[in-house]
């Protein structure tokens, strides 16, 4: 949709970058809150002497804060950016404004992975696990995008988003069929599927980090790319675009992306699926905008949700995954209702 | 009566040009083979089970003839259970091809746009609280489906410019998240033996299936496949977008708000009979679609696709999956989704291809 009352670009792009600090600076605090909030709270001085001067801080402090909630905050930080980055570029790929993270087969896979670890080759160290969740959610994707580029036409859009849900829902019903009946996979996929940011260590961290980093630095490369396919094809190869080479590389920035982060923290699909729509109500269609945008939203939505979920029952918790969909998903709803939706 | 048959299609003219109609050869030989095969199904349905009946007396007692014996198990045990799978895999059908036609999407099902979560919340939320035996599931289900459907469309009305299919999606998306956590977080709350009774819910299932799950929606399906059938006209406009659709006479805002909630209501009598059995509504318009090579899903033929999907998928986990004991709803993914990605690796133009 275009609107003629819009500013020029050249006049538009500083106000999007004031934007853009903006929306990190709350990041930068919701960090400091994450890491601040908890079964036990401190002050954010006491977090601060504890970042930044450890040699006086206090013993126990330094403990939880190096030992819980720094990882806990990092996971959440990197874990979000990724999947709304994921996100993004699915729904960029398939043109198709329902199009997550998951779509691709990744969540699918992985959960796969994680219960026949369990049921099958009775894996139970929790490492095991997430590599066999990265291995199912990559071989998921990759036969979602052999079969989606199949036949005459290559990986059309249509073709590749349903060959996803089409994987997804055949690897959903085998893991439904094992979990009913293994109790042991049952408890540990119940665990998993949640989408929790919680008990996390800092080694599952190092693990995954390399995946993630990897995955947004090839997804922000494409993002002219991308800008190109959303006129189509047929545009896209007239503009010298080399279309299949694109969809590669984009499947596999999202399969990297949303693999590893979904090993970890489970299914957390909402981020991916909203964050890209509130984005574009800010930055417009500009997938130049759009994807450094989102990779800056989605871990405030992430963070936020999780400090809630640590606080509403205390000294519980509740899972960050239901948080961050009851809340969003309002928000959402208001934010589509009040501006008009750029279409994909 | 004229007749004629060009490139795959019957032109027909009754009168002097009063009725006519074209009607494409494959799609109509897909309606007739899928419903033979949906017969086909029926009748095994109601045959095996722990006593196998013989073809020969299955047949007649369907229509109230034989001995008692067969008469009643074939009447009162299995008829039901068959007829149930029937008529929601007609109804997923017909609901899925309405909202993946009227939205231009063909991830547009109710299970992804809010309504299926609506039921699957009031369901839950009824099992949780304690209102959830018997019949009180059924018009839980119903009721939650509905009130999903009016709340989406509601909400997506405003802005000026009326409820775009693009829109009803996005609203959908929020709707069935909520929803989703909702019942995450009820799940969560429940004791064992309700989170156990809710999950069976969630599943889907045909098991112990009576005449008073086959009544409301053998009535609803009676009223609501008729008017899908005659809202196709209008339904084949809106698939060129709203500038066309209005510039051919469609009164755009009306018919959709019609399919949205006739779509929402086959959608909601299925789920309340047999719980949200998952991915037929998506999958079954996509594989009419693909086997009768028509641009859009082929409502007949995705509503028998239906009915052949959750037939089939409730006889392999009866007889052939025994000893694992799945419900239904979990073979309609095993069976459905190669079924669809079959058919779309052998899509050799683009255009059968989507």
């Amino acid at each position: 949709m275009s609107t003629p009352a819009r500013p020029p670009a050249g006049r538009r792009l500083p106000r999007q970058f004031a934007a853009l600090a903006g929306i990190a600076a709350v990041l930068a605090a919701l960090c400091l809150i994450s890491i601040a909030v908890g079964a036990r709270s401190m002050p954010l001085g006491h977090v601060l002497g504890a970042l930044f001067d450890p040699g006086r801080a206090p013993e126990d402090e330094l403990a939880i804060v190096r030992g819980l909630r720094i990882p806990r905050t990092a996971l959440g930080l990197l874990a979000g950016a990724s999947i709304g980055l994921a996100g993004a570029l699915m729904q960029g790929l398939t043109r198709n404004p329902l199009a997550d993270p998951g779509l691709l087969g990744v969540s699918a896979g992985a959960s796969f992975g994680i219960v026949a670890a369990v049921a099958l080759l009775h894996v139970s160290d929790f490492y095991g696990y997430v590599w066999f969740a990265i291995a199912g959610a990559v071989a998921a994707s990759a036969v979602v995008y052999v079969l989606g580029g199949l036949g005459q036409g290559g990986a059309t859009p249509v073709k590749l988003a349903l060959a996803g849900v089409g994987v997804t829902f055949f690897l959903g019903s085998l893991t439904s069929a094992i979990v009913l009946s293994s109790q042991a996979a049952l408890d540990r996929y119940r665990f998993w599927s949640a989408g929790s940011l919680a008990g996390q260590e800092a080694g599952t961290l190092w693990r995954v980090a390399p995946f993630l980093l990897v995955g947004i630095v090839v997804a922000l490369s494409i993002a002219p790319a991308l800008n190109s396919l959303a006129l189509g094809d047929r545009m896209a190869r007239a503009l010298g675009r080399r279309v299949g080479l694109v969809r590669v590389t984009g499947a596999l920035a999202v399969t990297l992306l949303a693999a590893a982060s979904t090993a970890v923290t489970g299914p957390i699909v909402f981020v991916g699926l909203v964050v890209p729509h509130l984005v574009r109500l800010i930055t417009g269609p500009d997938y130049r905008l759009l994807l450094p945008f989102t990779l800056v939203v989605s871990p405030v939505l992430l963070l936020a949700a999780d400090i809630l979920g640590r606080v509403v029952v205390r000294p519980g918790e509740m899972q960050v995954g239901v948080i961050v969909a009851f809340l969003g998903a309002p928000f959402f709803i208001a934010l589509v209702r009040r501006r008009s939706v750029a279409e994909l | 009566m004229t007749l004629s048959v060009a490139a795959g299609r019957v032109t027909y003219r009754v009168g002097r040009g009063a009725v006519s109609g074209v009607v494409a050869l494959r799609a109509a030989l897909l309606a007739v083979l899928l419903a033979l095969a949906a017969f086909g199904l029926f009748v095994l349905s109601v045959a095996t089970g722990d006593l196998a009946l013989p073809l020969a007396d299955v047949v007649p007692a369907l229509v109230g003839g034989g001995d008692p014996a067969t008469l009643f198990v074939v009447q009162e045990l299995r008829l039901p259970r068959a007829l149930v799978g029937l008529l929601v895999g007609v109804v997923f059908g017909l609901s899925g091809a309405v909202f993946q036609t009227m939205t231009r999407n063909p991830l547009a099902a109710p299970d992804m746009i809010g309504i299926t979560a609506g039921a699957q919340v009031a369901v839950v939320g009824g099992i949780v609280l304690g209102w959830g035996a018997g019949r009180g599931t059924q018009a839980l289900g119903l009721a939650g489906a509905f009130v999903a459907g009016i709340v989406v469309y509601l909400l997506s009305l405003g802005g000026g410019r009326g409820a775009t299919g693009y829109r009803i999606i996005l609203v959908g998306i929020g709707v069935s998240w909520a929803c989703t956590s909702l019942t995450d977080y009820l799940l969560a709350k429940a004791l064992p033996y309700q989170a156990n009774q809710a999950i069976g819910w969630l599943f889907g299932s045909l098991a112990e299936r009576g005449w008073h799950h086959v009544r409301p929606l053998a009535l609803s399906a009676a009223v609501l496949v008729p008017v899908t059938v005659l809202l196709s006209r209008w339904l084949r406009t809106l698939q060129l977008g709203d500038t066309v659709a209005k510039g051919l006479g469609t009164p755009v805002g009306a018919v959709r708000f019609t399919l949205l909630i006739v779509g929402a209501g086959l959608a909601a009598f299925g789920t309340a009979a047999a719980g949200p059995i998952l991915f037929v509504a998506l999958v079954s318009p996509q594989i009419a679609q693909r086997l009768a090579g028509t641009p859009a899903p082929p409502l007949v033929g995705s509503a028998l696709a239906g009915a052949v999907l959750v037939l089939a998928a409730d006889l392999l986990s009866r007889y052939v999956l025994t000893d694992v004991g799945l419900p239904v709803g979990v073979v309609t993914g095993i069976l459905g989704a190669p079924v669809l990605l079959w058919l779309l690796t052998r899509a050799n133009r683009s255009g059968s291809g989507g």
